[in-house]
């Protein structure tokens, strides 16, 4: 398996399936570990940087649940390769950017991925489609396992697994969920609902995580608090209240545009199809930004120019990695501008 | 709200956040970022004295150092800046100050052997108190095969 057979799919966490698809686009949860014996990242030198991705690649790879994984070593991969990965959720912009020895092991359906040498040794993280937490839980609990069997974590027995930045410490666990909120933005809700998440403790962020904006109303919202609390506790929060209230809200608030302000919201969906359908150049942001209110359209029964299908194929393949991939060569921003807006056009033609 | 359109060509304009909305712009959030909420308070806490010139005996790290770089340099630097760390930690973690979670496999069997060995060592001393040889010297014997493996 290589980084281009990946590309010829959506992946895992566009594939729109699972409970509450129509507002979750997706779920993932990652485990932070570092090697008890070694230094943290902050302070190992590219000897023992090396060393540390040497044994954690091969551990994964002997494991069961990894012995099929595609291993990328990100020192030596390709700038276009590495965003690509980026582009997937597959690794962190920072992972991608870094420098020194350091890579990630990535499962043949993309629902697993393990980034070796990011803020800590390992960084260990499960992807579905829609609400699945325990699932993943159940899964990456599982990769954990059989790695610990032949590995000695950093692990106190008050504070739990040790993590480079403090604010991991503990379960070491990130729960965090993808989610498609439209309507409450529109409705100018969204800051309300966001300050009543980060009164939880909850951190929400845009499409990329940390910093990042939220571009096409995508929103991820996520744990921050890992001591002092179970895995089981922190999932069962997410699964049974968090999301299905903010899941509630959005459902709500569309029901009011379609019941209160329907020609606004089919003139907002028409606009967006007719622009992706005649702009001849087109940047990645804007694209995103129609694709949302198309998405918002297709989950409510009020757009059938193209499907759910088709939509994931143009917010995925517009992205800059993922376009130059497609064209196989590099392009500057302006070149990628009229290709996206080709493509676009192509796809979306009359068959 | 300011906003620089740079195609067709460069074309600046200064939107308040309503009418940035309406004009189909992406709204940029305010939040701070963990790290960043995590270095206001490993700033203010400096305020209140100490722990500048601490080093980690093992990977060296200073707690200068990691006021500045908010990451720590060896799971050793949770002993020694331990007096420093504990008020931040329990701060980000919402009064958290002990692990309810997973524990790893190997550190399991560690518990269950200390846990079993202390059990074993109050029958042994049962056992005594009572005159009871035969059942101590088989206590004994777990005791020894417990403490091999």
């Amino acid at each position: 398996m290589t980084i281009d057979d990946l590309t010829k799919t959506t992946g895992e966490w566009l594939r729109g399936v699972g409970p509450m698809s129509d507002i979750v686009v997706s779920s993932r949860i990652r485990l932070a570990r570092n090697l008890a014996e070694h230094p943290f990242l902050t302070t190992a030198d590219a000897g023992q940087r090396t060393e540390i991705y040497r044994c954690l690649s091969q551990a994964i790879t002997s494991t069961s649940p990894g012995k099929d994984d595609l291993l990328v070593d990100l020192e030596t991969a390709d700038l276009i390769d590495r965003n690509v990965l980026v582009e997937r959720h597959l690794i962190s912009r920072q992972h991608a950017a870094a420098e020194g020895s350091r890579g990630v092991t990535v499962s043949p359906n993309e629902t697993r991925a393990v980034m070796i040498n990011e803020e800590d040794h390992l960084r260990m993280q499960g992807l579905r489609s829609g609400l699945q937490l325990e699932e993943l839980w159940a899964e990456i609990n599982d990769v954990d396992d059989s790695l610990a069997k032949d590995l000695a974590f950093a692990f106190d027995r008050r504070l739990g697994y040790l993590t480079a930045c403090p604010t991991n410490v503990g379960t070491g666990i990130r729960v965090s969920v993808m989610l498609h909120l439209p309507a409450l933005r529109l409705t100018k809700e969204i800051e309300r609902v966001a300050r009543a998440a980060r009164d939880l403790r909850l951190a929400v962020r845009g499409l990329y995580g940390e910093g990042t904006e939220a571009i096409g109303d995508l929103y991820q919202v996520s744990n921050q608090t890992t001591l002092g609390k179970s895995e089981e506790a922190i999932i069962h929060t997410f699964s049974e209240t968090i999301i299905p209230n903010i899941v509630g809200y959005e459902r709500t608030a569309r029901e009011t545009l379609a019941r209160h302000h329907e020609s606004q919201l089919d003139d907002r969906i028409g606009r967006a199809y007719g622009v992706l359908c005649n702009a001849r150049r087109i940047s990645s942001g804007e694209t995103q930004s129609l694709l949302s209110p198309i998405h918002m359209g297709i989950q409510m029964g009020r757009f059938k120019e193209f499907d759910l299908h088709t939509l994931h194929e143009l917010f995925l393949y517009t992205q800059p990695a993922h376009l130059q991939k497609m064209q196989g060569r590099s392009l500057d921003e302006d070149q990628r501008a009229v290709a996206r807006a080709d493509y676009i056009r192509k796809r979306l033609a009359p068959k | 709200m300011h906003i620089t359109d740079t195609m067709p060509e460069k074309r600046e304009q200064h939107l308040c956040e309503d009418c940035a909305e309406k004009a189909g712009v992406i709204i940029k959030q305010t939040h701070h970022t963990t790290n960043e909420i995590l270095q206001q308070f490993i700033k203010h806490k400096t305020g209140l004295g100490g722990g500048d010139d601490l080093a980690c005996p093992k990977c060296g790290l200073t707690f200068k150092e990691f006021q500045v770089k908010g990451l720590l340099g060896c799971p050793h630097d949770y002993v020694a800046f331990a007096a420093l760390l504990t008020p931040l930690i329990q701060r980000a973690h919402e009064g958290g100050t002990h692990h309810v979670g997973k524990v790893p496999p190997t550190a399991e069997a560690t518990v269950k052997k200390q846990t079993g060995l202390l059990r074993l060592r109050r029958e042994l001393q049962e056992a005594i108190d009572q005159e009871n040889y035969e059942r101590a010297a088989r206590v004994r014997d777990q005791i020894r095969t417990l403490e091999i493996g």
